[in-house]
């Protein structure tokens, strides 16, 4: 098992964050999130880590990540594309769009493409229900869709 | 019709434009009166929550301990998840310092140093846009010690954004709080309830965005003139949220009482096409559906939805045209609720995911008329049995849609009972194997 430390740098947010409360334990989420950041996914000795940092036990910090979805227990692609299906969504034709997704990279809900450009993620509603259909690319909302943009986002995507 | 929450000033959301229309002014005032008057003033304004339940904000407020040696908090819900609803993010972006001035108010008249802002993981960019107008408030002296010199008195409050990481449950009150505390956001058990056991165990109250940022404009011209918006009952401007058939989808802030036909055909464009309204869902997914040929007349404010068997919710209005599958729509919803459900109480666990299963079999053409009937069985059951109002969330939408559009249902299920496999059961004696078939 190789460790995980964060940056120096990260050490001194994560000392922001903890003042933030009056005790250490509710600056996990926003920790796990430096973590995700820094390693790209949470891994055991993630957990191990943030668990030493916060004076948790390693299982309370494995009991957030698996109840929060934005937090991914492996590696995903560079660019996480995450297809909103919910009902406004859906109403403007949000299937069409995942399944174009999902044809155009060859993969799943929460698969990974081979070259580990792009991940997949049917989620629920992200709250752009008067913009829909919509995804969103690792931060970025993408609204106001058609199955042929979204094909352009996904190969502008490839080149960059 | 002037807007409260989402006036029409360029670049409000910069704090010196702010500041140049008004802008904090309203706590100068209440931080001049006592935090009782203020608290008084909100009461008799009318204002009711702008997160789902309608409850009275005032009232909420008074429910604070007044004598306590623990320290108070204010929870603001930013989580705003609920399928259909879209409004807050708008606050966030567009007049993020009038929702500042709304907390730093209520702190005041609640008695609390410290705000907590709960905003959805999802929202990256809102949660980068109101943390930088948070920032600009603070380094101007708004928040934080600063408001000593500011506002030359002795009360000053931090007021901090925590980033969920995407449940919907935590927009839950309780599950917020303890999603907050570094924990599972799982829903507690109430009573006791915020006021007397909410953040650490201490006095707090939690309030969506849009109900804090009408806050300011109560204080500057008066809880009468509040009032008198809209409908009397659940008075003040609502932003309607409209997503799905229509012309123009998006947010509109107007006054509560609208008729929901106005705001679909007047506001929003119609319906493409011009088709006939199939169902409306008036305030986020989870609220009661309506039939398309029974929303004439009907007002969207807490007191009117509830007369016509419904509830104004988050004002997120979901339209949906003669040509839905409505059978697709309603297992979409209970998929969401399934998803979303904790897990702590049974009837939510369990049965959430056993209206998705009928629904899927209705849905692949393989329901009896008998699922009908088991999906309200279903339902009711878990209604009124659980931790938190989740259980209704999911009840509500597949209980009364199936009710209310039985015809249409029906029409979707055969009255044969197919069982394309046997049924699981646990006894040996009802296996539909010979005994003598099973080894080990
Ligand atoms: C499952 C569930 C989800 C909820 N989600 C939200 C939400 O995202 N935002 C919100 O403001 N209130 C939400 N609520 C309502 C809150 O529990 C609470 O009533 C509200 O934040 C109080 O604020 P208000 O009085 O200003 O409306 C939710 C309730 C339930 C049961
Ligand atoms: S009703 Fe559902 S979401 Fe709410 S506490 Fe129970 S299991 Fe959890
Ligand atoms: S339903 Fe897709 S963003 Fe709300």
């Amino acid at each position: 098992m190789t460790n995980f430390k964060f940056t120096e740098e990260n050490l001194k947010k994560i000392d922001e964050i903890i003042k933030k409360y009056p005790v250490k334990r509710p600056a996990v989420m926003p920790v796990l999130y430096i973590a995700q950041e820094q390693n790209g996914w949470i891994s055991q000795e993630v957990m191990l880590e943030v668990a030493k940092i916060l004076d948790m036990h390693p299982e309370e910090v494995l009991g957030i990540v698996t109840f929060y979805t934005m937090y991914y227990q492996k590696p995903m692609g560079k660019y996480h594309i995450q297809v909103c299906t919910n009902v406004s969504c859906m109403l403007r034709g949000a299937y069409e769009i995942y399944d174009r997704v999902k044809d155009k990279l060859g993969i799943g809900n929460m698969q990974v493409t081979g070259d580990k450009i792009f991940s997949l993620e049917e989620v629920e509603c992200m709250g752009s229900c008067g913009t829909a259909p919509m995804i969103a690319v690792n931060e970025d909302y993408y609204e106001n869709l058609s199955k042929e943009k979204v094909e352009e986002i996904l190969e502008s995507l490839k080149k960059s | 019709m002037e807007k409260i929450v989402l006036p029409d000033i360029k670049d409000l959301h910069l704090i010196d434009v702010y500041i140049k229309n008004n802008g904090f002014n309203a706590v100068k005032k209440a931080l001049l009166q006592k935090p009782d008057d203020i608290i008084d003033q909100v009461k008799r304004s009318g204002l009711r929550g702008r997160g789902g339940a309608a409850f009275s904000t005032g009232l909420k407020w008074s429910f604070m301990p007044k004598t306590t040696d623990k320290p108070k908090y204010l929870c603001v819900n930013g989580d705003e998840s609920e399928p259909g609803s879209f409004k807050d993010r708008q606050i966030f972006e567009y007049n993020p310092h009038q929702l500042i001035e709304g907390i730093l108010i209520t702190c005041y008249a609640i008695g609390a140093k410290t705000a907590y802002v709960y905003i959805r993981g999802e929202y990256h960019k809102w949660i980068k846009l109101f943390q930088k107008a948070l920032d600009d408030a603070y380094s101007q002296g708004y928040v934080g010690k600063g408001m000593k010199t500011k506002f030359q008195t002795d009360f000053f409050c931090d007021i901090y954004v925590h980033k969920g990481a995407g449940a919907y449950i935590c927009g839950e009150e309780s599950s917020l709080m303890n999603s907050l505390e570094g924990k599972r956001g799982y829903p507690r058990v109430k009573p006791p309830f915020p006021a007397q056991f909410g953040l650490w165990g201490c006095p707090t109250t939690i309030n969506n965005v849009e109900t804090i940022t009408n806050v300011p404009a109560i204080i500057n011209n008066g809880w009468e003139w509040f009032s008198k918006i809209g409908e009397p009952k659940h008075p003040g401007t609502i932003l309607y949220g409209i997503s799905g058939h229509v012309n123009k989808p998006g947010v509109y802030e107007l006054p509560s009482g609208m008729l929901l036909t106005d705001l679909i055909y007047n506001y929003a464009g119609g319906v493409p096409g011009n088709k006939k309204i199939l169902c409306v869902i008036p305030g986020g997914s989870s609220m009661p559906p309506l039939r398309g040929d029974k929303i004439e007349g009907v007002k969207m404010d807490a007191e009117s939805l509830k007369a016509v068997g419904t509830s104004i919710g988050t004002g997120g209005i979901i339209v949906m045209d003669e040509d839905t599958d409505l059978v697709k729509v309603l297992a979409r919803i209970a998929k969401f609720y399934y998803h979303e459900s904790c897990g702590q109480c049974t009837p939510c666990r369990e049965g959430t995911g056993w209206m998705l299963k009928i629904l899927n079999r209705i849905l692949n053409n393989e329901g009896s008329s008998k699922d009908l009937d088991l999906l309200i069985s279903v339902a009711s059951n878990i209604e009124g049995n659980t931790i938190c109002a989740l259980g209704e969330a999911a009840a509500w939408p597949v209980k009364f849609m199936v009710q209310r559009f039985r015809d249409y249902f029906e029409k979707r299920v055969s009255p044969e009972v197919l069982i394309p496999v046997a049924n699981k059961v646990h006894s040996m004696r009802h296996t539909a194997f010979p005994i003598a078939d099973i080894k080990e």
